[in-house]
């Protein structure tokens, strides 16, 4: 995105913008979907990516690809198989022992190969550590567009990828388009787009791709793995109820109030972005566009104001909850239910109605 | 060792609020900072000087006003500061913005001596795309680094650097080779209060202001709008939602009240839950 400007702005009247595809791009085709593995496990976004690849593909009237790279053995084909069961038609794999642990050199090289020969003109990656890494060194060295973080996919009229996120912090949506290049490339965070039906059925078409590559020839080695030992990053996103707090609890100590009522019903905690620019909280616990996305069925916000950088990473919930003092703050703008009343004295009584009527049973399980 | 560290101006987004009626950004009188995640990567390039000698050059493109941002660099103990500026660049998107930097990178290295190492921050907190570290790296042919959450080691006599990454659900330690990008993680240092003598250095120093030319670009059809594949069609104000929140009365009830009324609306609402909060709990 614009990063020399300070705000990116519509393009209209400049030059560059119309679309004349180059005659090199015109044979350019399906929707294409980077499934990714790592050890031994898919991570969900790649599912999601699935769903919203599966209607652009249909809107386009082309075929939904999955593409898995991976070592050689049972892992990569079961990843293969997930892909088929979230929607692919057809899967690329490329098996190589020196894709087993993800590295940038040789996934760009396997990627950008594959890409050349297969020739897709939508490409999808999760926005994760991992994606993030790949895909800016994949377009670079296609030369071609990437949208980061996507809120939004869809085709427009003439084919074209519209690509829409947001833009100044979270408090402007813009949507980008790659016109004359190819292929279109985009990025989008976990848990900003539904989780699919997953249907066992289906086998697909597989391609089988060989790279010619090394491990000599890459300079990079992995000397190891500490995988962590919180699992804060792991659950927050995908959590089914999450309680988190923001600048009114007034006070540092009183996120134990927040993590009581989630204790309680057993759900995650997390925070707004000024407890972790504060200290209050560690940053994999910020819920927000530069924190985690979240798609709760119950989020219960408490003392939080809901700056738009916090509602868009909220905003999947299927049910918000807001507590806070001031009846004019922007969470009422967006949450469901809302309490207007000081979190400090509220969440207590909240714990300790949910403990009430919870059933002997889970009150035990939480016990123990 | 030579690092270089590209850092960005951007407005201080803390300090941004949207017009409650015409759902336009208020920019008046936003404050601009150096982009808080590079100052990461910029103690981190300030410590290794101060381990192995050489110096820092501090790169960064953007309008004239970007000029503060680099001398407060500079009054970090930065060694030197490289502003690109050009109408040339104007409207660059990621693509382009990593072409116009690796192109002054270069012309850095033929000037003041080949970068060792090449840091950024981990992503700008106005744009939020964390895609022109690694294209830097790949148009230059720098090992790519990363999310990187500490600097293990360096010999510079074989050239090996050991660093831990941050990556999917744990870290990775990788082994590799100067010269190398560096993307460098947040929280993993703290900024160090420039001594006076960097400052009175700061004031005394000039910023170098490069010109598409001055930086040996002769692509300009690469640079700005032109050179980016990428084109805004469209800026607009997220809809608000037309149902706002369905408020719970509190006059005159007890919060425990209060709290089991919420329940029920939760309940009513998504009656699902309660089997989920019996159940799916503890774990």
């Amino acid at each position: 995105m614009s990063t020399a400007n300070e705000t990116p702005r519509p393009a209209a009247g400049r030059a560059g913008i119309k679309k004349e595809l180059p005659e090199r791009f015109k044979d350019y085709r399906h929707v294409w979907v980077f499934i990714e593995l790592e050890r031994g496990q898919v991570h969900p976004v790649s599912f999601e990516l699935l769903g919203e690849g599966r209607k652009l593909a249909d809107n386009l009237g082309v075929q939904l690809a999955g593409v898995v790279l991976g070592p050689p053995g049972e892992a990569t084909w079961n990843a293969v198989a997930e892909a088929f069961a979230y929607g692919a038609d057809l899967a690329y794999i490329v098996e190589a022992p020196l894709l087993a642990d993800y590295r940038n050199e040789p996934f760009t090289k396997a990627m950008t190969d594959l890409v050349g020969s297969h020739k897709p003109e939508i490409l999808l990656l999760g926005a994760t550590t991992l994606g993030r890494d790949l895909a800016g060194s994949v377009a670079t060295t296609l030369q071609t567009g990437l949208t980061a973080d996507c809120t939004e996919l869809d085709v427009d009229a003439d084919g074209s990828l519209a690509a829409t996120r947001p833009t100044f912090g979270g408090s402007l949506l813009c949507t980008i388009y790659t016109l004359n290049y190819r292929p279109q490339m985009a990025t989008v965070r976990p848990r900003v787009m539904p989780m699919p039906q997953r249907a066992d059925k289906p086998v697909g078409r597989v391609i089988q791709h060989k790279v010619s590559l090394a491990e000599d020839e890459i300079v990079t080695k992995v000397l190891g793995f500490l995988p962590d030992s919180q699992s804060a990053e792991a659950n927050l996103a995908y959590a089914d109820v999450v309680v988190a707090g923001g600048l009114g609890l007034g006070a540092a100590e009183n996120l134990q109030l927040v993590k009581n009522l989630a204790r309680a019903v057993g759900a995650e905690h997390g925070c707004s972005r000024p407890l972790v620019q504060k200290g209050w909280m560690p940053a994999d616990r910020q819920i927000g566009q530069t924190g985690k996305t979240i798609r709760p069925k119950l989020y219960i916000a408490a003392g939080i104001s809901g700056a738009i950088q916090h509602r868009v990473g909220v905003e999947g919930a299927d049910l918000i909850v807001a507590i806070n003092t001031d009846p004019n703050a922007p969470i009422f703008e967006f949450a469901h239910i809302g309490i207007v009343t000081d979190a400090i004295r509220f969440l207590p009584a909240l714990t300790e109605a949910f403990t009430r009527r919870l059933s002997p049973h889970s009150r035990d399980k939480l016990a123990s | 060792m030579h690092i270089v560290i590209c850092i960005k101006q951007v407005p201080d987004s803390a300090q941004i609020r949207v017009h409650p009626v015409t759902n336009t950004i208020m920019r008046q009188g936003v404050p601009t900072i150096i982009n808080p995640y590079d100052l990461f990567a910029l103690e981190e390039a300030l410590k290794l000087r101060d381990a192995y000698g050489g110096g820092v050059t501090v790169l960064s493109m953007g309008p004239p006003m970007a000029e503060d941002a680099l001398r407060k660099a500079l009054g970090y103990g930065a060694d030197r500061a490289v502003l690109l500026t050009d109408r040339y660049f104007a409207g660059s998107d990621t693509l382009a913005t990593s072409f116009a930097l690796s192109q002054a990178i270069a012309k850095i290295g033929e000037t003041f001596g080949k970068p060792d190492i090449v840091f950024t921050g981990k992503q700008t907190i106005d744009g939020d795309t964390a895609q022109v570290g690694p294209g830097i790296a790949k148009r230059l042919d720098l090992l790519q680094l990363t999310y990187v959450a500490k600097i293990a080691s360096i010999d510079l006599a074989t050239r090996e650097i050991k660093v831990e990454r941050r990556s999917e659900g744990g870290t990775q330690t990788l082994k590799s080779r100067l010269p190398c990008l560096i993307t460098m993680l947040e929280g993993t240092n703290e900024i160090r209060r420039g001594s006076i003598q960097d400052a009175l250095c700061a004031a005394r120093s000039q910023v170098l202001k490069w010109s598409a030319a001055d930086a040996g670009i002769e692509e300009l059809t690469r640079c700005g709008l032109r050179g980016s594949p990428t084109v805004v069609k469209r800026v607009f104000a997220p809809t608000p939602r037309a149902e706002k929140a369905a408020k719970i009365d509190t006059a005159e009830k007890t919060l425990r009240d209060v709290a089991d009324e919420l329940i029920a609306a939760i309940l009513a609402r998504q009656p699902a839950l309660e089997h989920e909060l019996a159940f799916n709990n503890g774990a």
